[in-house]
């Protein structure tokens, strides 16, 4: 009767969904090849280069970090891989190795490490390391200059560029269609609009990320670039047309819902997209920069915890 | 057991095992050789007049310490008196006994239950099967209006409380017409899933139905979706004037009056590895290792035993750890089963605040818990509000023990309240 087995003791519950942070990474990483893929197709070499040399040094700063700092080693949660990833989905395929490793850097050093690491960050990461290298050496991130000596068959100024010189006339050669098929210059992997939206629509079912954070964002998109174009059609481009140029559709579904600098809270997320859909347009159409949407999502993560503050009355509570 | 569904976007919903089963199969577990009967009072306290080598009659009052009551479940000699550590600092006295083999009756109760006083029914009566909190009635700070019979059980996979309902209708029925007697409460309400409830109507008891999604058979849930009203974040239903009984104990109760003889029986959900669940009869205070042999259970070193349920059960140290008189389910985990908490960080996915069936701010209240500050999370974030339903730990992406802390932070918040009052 006194015979003593050994019996674990923790605590309840004793039974869990099953869900890993390393799931939710890799999903995002899948849910980027689409673009990813049709970017290395049209860039060729040079654009392989710098996204294995974005993921292979994103993965390697979270480690020096980790062998500083004597903490258990990260990386196989897929959070660099993801950070290195999306960074260079962002960076034109000409940019040099130096660049997209100090890129890294600021991306996952300053941007999220220095902060205490995933979970921690204010910024999405990749978004601010992406904006240091923007305003330190702002030709490099000039699509027209970078993507100068490739052939695509296709109209190669940047659209958002052709917006802001020759105002909505300058956009006429870009239909919907050519655009979502990624005939247009930009980013690594921010120019397939249909791969972004398949891979978008693919993490929200899933649950990795939260619909009402992306669709608010477009829906802000929409709105704005609307009331523009109606207020002053010759000017302002359609709605159309920003929807599926620069950084939008990557914005939406990889940038805005990071998990650690966006809010979780329903109507929260949908003013923080809304905003965030708001202010692309507004520096897009009167701001001093081409594309708008990585100052639109540093400022509305600045602004995620105000907002956060609107939420559900607690079960019972006494004001 | 679940998992998470292949479409995240749509809220995970967990529901309560609802007994369909018209004749499930019960076990019953022979009377052991030995017992141990715990009390909620620690052993420096003294034993009232208890001591070893005492003969007790199956039935007879046992009280250690002021306002500390048990029956006797069997008839035999108390052999060891002896300290007992439980959850969060809860002390209490264990008393073995040596069981006789022939069982004797304590006359005293059968005279009492003939017209019986709520003094009396509270001593003799809160320890029956299902642990009615008796001493609700007389507290003197609560003024009950309405009791509520719970037919629901307080985890998925337990259905102790429903069988109960569905096999014991008659003393459930007699159960309640003494309750309302001697505490003088009128407003008794059963509350049951749809089958059984029907069956209650039937049989003239008054029901209100509950539905099967987790928590919903929770007090303060019911509450709020039967009785149309919110208990304020840190009170309890009893401060509204709601008292919880779980039906076994108003069965319990119908069959001491009925009878004479209190029932020393527990109905408790045997929870096996594999999941599935059994039914068990087991005398009060025998060890917990009987029961396994009993139902043909091999405990291998390093699995889990839980008392309760899968999402709010606690996990006990020994096999010799005895049934109690609140024993709902009895949950048995392989050892490869056991989701250990991580270190990780939160993440802030935010799946908590949206499972959390109160609405609180789960991923701020465990940035705030982590490095224990207790009362600012209270302050701000609603920590009072809690239900206690161990949701945000199931869907926690990082693994973070949540539900451990929030309990850890709410008795240290007791404690440390606790403290300040005896120093003024």
């Amino acid at each position: 009767m006194y015979s003593q087995k050994k019996l674990i003791v923790s605590h309840a519950p004793f039974i869990h969904d099953g869900s890993r942070v390393p799931t939710r990474n890799y999903h995002i990483l899948l849910a980027a090849l689409p673009a990813v893929l049709m970017g290395l197709f049209q860039y060729g070499i040079p654009a392989v280069a710098v996204v294995a040399l974005s993921v292979s040094s994103a993965i390697l700063w979270e480690l020096v970090i980790n062998v500083l700092r004597k903490s258990e080693k990260t990386i196989g949660d897929g959070n660099a891989a993801v950070i290195g990833l999306v960074f260079a989905m962002l960076l034109p395929a000409t940019v040099p190795w130096w660049f997209v490793i100090t890129g890294t850097f600021f991306a996952v050093v300053v941007g999220q490490q220095i902060f205490g690491g995933i979970g921690s960050n204010p910024f999405n990461p990749v978004v601010l390391g992406a904006l240091i290298l923007f305003i330190g050496w702002k030709d490099y991130f000039d699509f027209n200059v970078a993507l100068v000596n490739f052939d695509f068959g296709f109209d190669a100024i940047y659209p958002l560029t052709a917006l802001k010189s020759f105002g909505a006339a300058g956009t006429q050669g870009f239909t919907p269609g050519d655009l979502l098929m990624a005939k247009q210059t930009g980013g690594i992997g921010s120019t397939f609009g249909l791969g972004l939206v398949l891979g978008g629509i693919y993490l929200i079912i899933r649950g990795f990320i939260r619909w009402e954070i992306s669709l608010s964002f477009l829906a802000g998109v929409v709105i704005t670039a609307l009331i523009f174009n109606v207020v002053n059609p010759d000017q302002y481009a359609g709605p159309m047309f920003h929807l599926f140029t620069g950084y939008t559709l990557i914005g939406a579904f990889f940038l805005a819902p990071e998990d650690s600098s966006s809010p979780v809270n329903f109507i929260p997320m949908l003013i923080y997209g809304l905003v965030g859909g708001f202010m692309t347009i507004l520096i897009r159409n009167i701001g001093a920069y081409v594309d708008g949407v990585l100052f639109a999502i540093l400022l509305i993560n600045l602004l995620a915890p105000i907002f956060e503050k609107i939420r559900p009355k607690a079960l019972g509570k006494v004001d | 057991m679940i998992k998470k569904s292949f479409i995240g976007l749509v809220k995970p919903r967990i529901d309560y095992t609802v007994l369909t089963d018209l004749d499930p199969a019960l076990i019953e577990v022979s009377k052991p050789s030995q017992i141990k009967l715990l009390l909620e009072s620690p052993l420096d306290r003294g034993n009232g007049d208890l001591k070893k080598g005492d003969l007790l009659k199956t039935g007879q009052l046992v009280t250690t310490a002021k306002d500390i009551y048990a029956t006797s479940p069997v008839t035999g000699t108390v052999s060891d008196l002896s300290g007992w550590a439980g959850d969060f600092g809860r002390n209490f006295t264990a008393i073995t006994m040596d069981v006789a083999k022939d069982e004797e009756y304590d006359e005293q109760f059968s005279d009492i239950a003939k017209e019986i006083s709520l003094e009396s029914a509270i001593r003799y009566l809160s320890a029956v099967p299902g642990s009615p909190p008796l001493k609700n009635f007389k507290h003197p700070d609560v003024d009950i209006h309405t009791i509520i019979v719970n037919g629901m059980d307080e985890d998925i996979a337990v259905t102790t409380n429903q069988y109960v309902v569905q096999s014991r209708l008659k003393a459930l029925k007699s159960g309640i017409a003494a309750v309302g007697k001697f505490t003088g409460i009128n407003s008794i309400v059963l509350v049951a899933p749809e089958r059984l409830a029907a069956m209650a109507l039937a049989a003239g008891i008054e029901v209100k139905v509950v539905g099967s999604q987790y928590p919903m058979a929770q007090p303060k849930m019911i509450i709020k979706n039967l009785f149309g009203q919110v208990v304020p974040a840190g009170k309890k239903p009893e401060n509204l004037g709601y008292c919880f009984i779980s039906a076994e104990a108003v069965a319990s109760i119908g069959t001491a009056m009925d009878t004479g003889k209190i029932p020393t029986d527990k109905i408790l959900t045997l929870i096996r590895k594999d999941g599935s669940t059994t039914l068990v009869s087991v005398r009060i205070g025998t060890p917990v290792s009987e029961v396994f042999k009993a139902c043909d259970i091999t405990i291998n070193d390093k699995d889990q035993v839980i008392f309760g349920g899968p999402l709010t059960g606690s996990a006990i140290y020994s096999e010799d750890h005895p049934i109690l008189s609140d024993t709902n389910a009895i949950m048995i985990q392989d050892k490869d089963n056991v989701p250990l908490s991580s270190e990780y960080p939160c993440v802030n996915c935010g799946e908590c605040v949206r499972i959390c069936p109160a609405r609180m701010q789960v991923n701020m209240i465990v940035r705030l818990l982590e490095p224990g500050h207790y009362e600012e999370a209270e302050n701000n974030y609603d920590l009072n509000s809690c239900i206690e339903c161990g949701l945000c730990s199931f869907v926690c992406v990082a693994k973070i023990p949540i539900f451990q802390y929030i309990r850890l932070a709410k008795y240290e918040l007791d404690r440390i309240r606790l403290a300040e009052a005896e120093h003024v």
